[in-house]
């Protein structure tokens, strides 16, 4: 994989007229995961979002290199195709092949359910899918917001092993979780700390 | 890459396809043209004079109708996200999106014209002027759709609001292009071409701004 760092210096993030956070400093290197924790409300999203460039922060730098893949609650699959059809036009773009395609939701245990349209699947099934396109777009950097949601027991442990087996190979992930979650070696973000 | 981003939108937007109901707009658009001899009268000479703009007007009103599918989805399935990640560019994709839309109306919308023209009773002259007003103006119509679909796609109640604002910005449009019908030379339809350049290369700039916006807020 090849070589990524993330880093943030002094970010600040305001929502409306509220600041949420101020004075974030945040490094990681290829093979480093990041646990975001910290209440409902508190800017975990906000954060993510800002280091996926999708935000402003109202002061402070990201910086990056490297892609970026999001996970996020919002799937990006159509829900009128195909599964497998909805997970190829991300493939395409991105320029993985079919079989990789097809690998990743082997990967994800979504190998019977190709031909379902996704507006079909369940909630646990679709977040499986959505980590299936996560997993098929080889960006070396991984933000990951509340990724366990809706996920069974089976399903948890499978993302638990999919973020480890990314940092394993070089890969940075930053999870942002209000539940605990396996992570190899996490650094700790105490978004609390950082209340103005 | 334009490529399949084009095929993904033409699979949502066309006719018969699974985001469906593109085929709605023109269905309306002829019982426009069906509905307005029962109101005026069987008068020939009546509807041959007043077919053409009534033609416009259909047109115009049909290309309210798939607004609320074309940006809204997207938005809220995180598409335009994920192809930011990508670095695709919101203008891009609407650029794209605009093609596809007006692939999706503007052609059948055309064919459509052909069996409004025999119930309003139009001559082959006029028919012709229609057929090419329309093929001068549908590209400005799209432009204007896409447009007011990404302004509107992260509001409440923004299919309703979306009509409204489509018809004064479609005005000029309306102006020249069926003004055309009542003047011997085309410089109507020169005029509504000109007006939809114009809005066909402002239209991703607008609507990529609004996207960002909506992501803003």
């Amino acid at each position: 994989m090849q070589a990524c760092h993330l880093s943030a210096s002094n970010l600040a993030c305001r929502r409306g007229d509220r600041l949420l956070f101020r004075g974030l400093d945040l490094a990681l290197q290829g093979g480093e995961a990041c646990h975001v924790a910290g209440p409902n409300g508190i800017g975990k999203t906000s954060l993510l979002r800002i280091l996926a460039g999708l935000l402003r922060p109202f002061a402070g730098e990201v910086g990056r290199a490297g892609t970026l893949a999001l996970l996020d609650e919002k799937p990006a699959l159509d829900p009128q195709v195909p599964l497998a059809a909805a997970l190829a036009f991300w493939a395409d773009l991105d320029g993985v092949g079919p079989h990789d395609c097809k690998a990743c939701a082997d990967l994800v245990g979504l190998t019977e359910l190709l031909d379902v349209p996704v507006r079909f699947l369940s909630t646990g099934q679709r977040k499986r899918a959505a980590l299936a396109r996560m997993q098929s777009q080889q960006a070396p950097i991984w933000l990951l917001d509340e990724p366990l949601n809706g996920l069974d027991t089976a399903g948890i442990a499978l993302a638990e092993c999919m973020v480890a087996d990314h940092c394993a190979v070089g890969g940075i992930a930053v999870v942002a979780s209000h539940q605990p979650m396996a992570l190899p070696a996490p650094k700790t973000l105490e978004l609390e700390a950082f209340i103005p | 890459m334009i490529g399949r981003l084009l095929l993904r939108d033409l699979a949502l937007l066309l006719p018969g396809s699974r985001r469906g109901g593109s085929i709605l707009p023109l269905l309306f658009f002829l019982a426009v043209a069906m509905l307005y001899p029962f109101a005026v009268g069987p008068d020939a000479q009546l509807l041959a004079r007043t077919g053409g703009g009534v033609i416009w007007v259909a047109a115009l009103l049909a290309a309210i109708l798939p607004l609320d599918r074309l940006v809204a989805p997207d938005l809220e399935l995180g598409v335009f996200d994920q192809l930011a990640l990508r670095g695709i560019s919101e203008e891009l994709v609407l650029a794209v999106r605009m093609a596809a839309h007006w692939l999706s109306f503007a052609p059948l919308l055309l064919l459509a014209a052909l069996p409004a023209a025999a119930l309003l009773s139009l001559d082959g002259q006029t028919l012709g002027k229609v057929l090419l007003g329309l093929l001068a103006g549908t590209p400005g119509l799209a432009a204007i759709g896409v447009m007011i679909a990404a302004l509107t796609a992260g509001l409440r109640g923004g299919a309703a609001l979306s009509g409204l604002l489509l018809i004064p910005l479609a005005v000029p449009i309306l102006i020249f292009g069926a003004g055309s019908l009542s003047r011997p030379d085309g410089d109507g339809i020169a005029l509504a071409a000109a007006i939809s350049l114009v809005l066909v290369a402002m239209a991703p700039f607008a609507g990529g701004a609004a996207i960002r916006a909506a992501r803003e807020g």
